[in-house]
């Protein structure tokens, strides 16, 4: 069984056409990287500086550690919106921790923890009452939010340890922040578990049909309460993140980010009704959402134009294929006749 | 037992609602007063426009998170308009409202419809699209009530019967609708496209076109809903109702609209939106921090889902099923 899968694990669709239309995502990613590059160093002399550029992952990292786990969630076929507001929730209990003044270690560890226990919470609700994930993490996103405004009401936690600041600000090597380290690090380790291993394959099998994956002996409940578990944990984690690097906690912390998170999602070729979708395409996403809104930063372009931009880029990137698959059956059907 | 309370949810949702508006009436008597009550159905009443044309979307198996962006953008237009134009006809505006909010909706819609886009992307991305035109459009600056008119500001508040026209607009709403979704051919074709769009689809009913008049509705009501909003707090910004739609989803799920399409009622769906704005009016009548609201409402939609989930068991089977969407919608969004 497991060398039948190794042979065929590459990744992705069965049909061969629809691997080169995948394929032809990520080289048009790549491609639409590259322009911005170019772009933007043509715009702005500031752009090509190591440092300018190491500043300026630090606007995306903590979202794309979750952007991992959430393509894995979506190409499973569900999804969940409660992600900042596990966000809020884990750095809300972590500011109460340190106010206790518990030792950086175990800050850190009960954020995590949280993240974990939110992400389990989302699962066990979706799995055990069969409820649909977008209504259940509805529900959570304002329990999670709402139990921080409940603990933190309108205060702020800023009476962090010393050396908490040293995971959203600190540098491994030279320009390379531990955030980024980080994030390199996942990502790998989100490559090998979607396209290299079993779990992966059953990823797929239940995000195409989950019917057929549970007759199939696929523990289906179970592999969704995982991934729930697994974009937790994420969550938490990016919690740890984005409070070491702000040095504060608010309960409205991360607002908004399920969308951004959900658009990187979608722009790196995930089919948000499940199946289909690769690491690579969410991590080019993440990269090419990262440039340009680092770019137009350096333009002076203010950050809700940003979200605009965004959104149309979210839009046209999802109607685009569509609008080519229509146009190529109407040819065809004009051909016939 | 459990039979009875699927039957009846309505009227379960309404005596929980009621006993919970009692119990505040016990501990504050001037809670159940009738010009409390108003009040009260006046404060909920631009949930309850928003959750009916959500409403109709969510029976459709579609989402609309784009419904208080809609509100923000027309809600500026409208007072810009107002600002710049201060003698220009109230009528006029409303119309204007009207047709800003479905053109947003209409958006929305055709992208679903013609496209077959999922729409939880479409109105992600036009979420965050109107409202980033609504900053373009005003540069960030608020219109604040000194610069609007007095019309403007006062038609919700005019009242009639002792009602306010606010409350008015909610209750021809509801009337509105529940005549639509009970007795037209129009009204049903929302049911049968969410609840079995293959068979709508046999019986010939353009499921696409549904979902359109469904965006349709739920901008245009948006729309109204953005001029009612900024009349009411008499300020346009550009973070109005920032987050409401999440609200709005909630009032809908708590009034038994199930997210899997095809199942709801109007009734439903007014009582779950009383459910919110009586708890919003009453915790700071028990005492107890607005701070609560938020987690109260969060568990308030995870009881309800669930009480929803385990009375329609056959419906969760059908939730595995929906993405192998009928009537030859694209397959071709996987790519």
């Amino acid at each position: 069984m497991d060398t039948i899968i190794k042979k065929s694990a590459t990744p992705d669709v069965l049909l061969t056409s629809k691997r080169q239309a995948l394929f032809r995502w990520e080289s048009l990613l790549i491609l639409i990287i590259v322009l911005v590059c170019v772009m933007n160093s043509y715009l702005s002399p500031y752009f090509l500086d190591p440092w300018n550029l190491s500043d300026a992952t630090f606007n995306f990292t903590e979202k794309a550690l979750i952007a991992l786990p959430m393509a894995m969630l979506i190409i499973a076929k569900e999804i969940d919106i409660s992600v900042a507001a596990i966000i809020s929730l884990s750095s809300t209990l972590m500011g109460l921790v340190a106010q206790m003044g518990a030792p950086v270690y175990v800050v850190a560890c009960v954020g995590i923890l949280v993240g974990a226990g939110c992400g389990l919470f989302n699962g066990a609700l979706v799995t055990g009452f069969k409820i649909p994930s977008i209504v259940v993490t509805i529900g959570t996103m304002s329990l999670f939010r709402g139990i921080s405004y409940v603990l933190l009401g309108d205060q702020v936690v800023r009476d962090y340890p010393a050396g908490f600041e040293f995971f959203g600000q600190g540098y491994v090597y030279w320009v390379f922040s531990f955030e980024l380290v980080l994030f390199v690090f996942f990502g790998l380790v989100f490559y090998w578990l979607l396209h290299r291993t079993k779990f992966g394959r059953y990823t797929y099998a239940i995000g195409n049909n989950p019917t057929a994956s549970y007759y199939s002996g696929i523990k289906v409940n179970k592999h969704r309460l995982i991934l729930f578990t697994l974009v937790g944990v994420m969550s938490g984690i990016a919690s740890v993140l984005l409070t070491s690097r702000l040095g504060s906690t608010r309960p409205s912390i991360a607002t908004g980010w399920e969308l951004s998170i959900i658009t990187m999602v979608v722009l790196g070729g995930v089919s948000i009704l499940g199946g289909s979708g690769t690491i690579g395409g969410v991590v080019l996403a993440v990269i090419l959402m990262g440039l340009v809104t680092f770019g137009m930063g350096l333009l002076n372009i203010p950050g809700i134009v940003m979200t605009i931009i965004v959104g149309v880029m979210l839009i046209t990137v999802v109607s685009l294929p569509i609008l080519i698959t229509l146009y190529k059956n109407k040819s065809k059907k004009a051909k016939a006749l | 037992m459990l039979k009875r309370f699927i039957y009846s949810r309505e009227g379960i949702l309404s005596m929980i609602v009621l006993a919970m508006f009692l119990a505040v009436g016990t501990i504050s008597p001037n809670f159940i007063s009738v010009s409390n009550s108003i009040s009260i159905f006046n404060d909920t009443s631009i949930l309850i426009m928003l959750a009916l044309g959500q409403m109709l979307v969510i029976l459709t198996r579609c989402i609309d998170l784009s419904v208080a962006a809609n509100v923000a953008f027309t809600g500026m237009v409208v007072a810009m308009v107002n600002q710049y134009f201060p003698t220009l006809n109230m009528f006029v505006l409303m119309l204007l409202a009207l047709g800003i909010g479905a053109f947003l909706g209409a958006i929305n819609g055709l992208f679903v419809w013609l496209l077959k886009v999922p729409s939880i992307v479409i109105t992600l991305g036009t979420m965050s699209i109107y409202r980033g035109a609504t900053f373009l459009l005003s540069d960030g600056a608020w219109v604040n009530s000194h610069q609007m008119s007095e019309a403007f500001i006062g038609l919700p508040r005019y009242e009639i019967l002792s009602i306010p026209v606010l409350a008015w607009m909610a209750i021809i709403t509801i009337i509105l609708a529940f005549w639509a979704m009970k007795f037209s051919v129009w009204g049903r074709n929302f049911y049968s496209a969410g609840g079995n769009p293959m068979a709508a689809f046999y019986s010939g009913v353009n499921v696409g076109k549904v979902q359109f008049y469904a965006f349709l509705v739920s901008g245009t009501l948006a729309g109204l809903c953005g001029y009612l909003w900024v009349s009411r707090f008499a300020v346009a910004y550009v973070d109005v109702a920032n987050g409401f739609e999440l609200q709005v989803i909630a009032a809908c799920v708590i009034g038994g609209v199930s997210i899997v399409g095809g199942l709801g009622t109007v009734v439903g769906c007014v009582i779950g939106a009383l459910f919110i704005g009586v708890v919003n009016n009453a915790l700071p009548i028990i005492g107890v921090s607005p701070f609560w609201q938020m987690a109260i409402s969060g568990v308030v939609i995870i009881i309800a889902v669930v009480a929803n989930a385990s009375s329609d068991k056959d419906k969760a089977r059908i939730i595995l099923r929906k993405p192998e969407e009928p009537v030859g919608s694209a397959s071709s969004q996987s790519h």
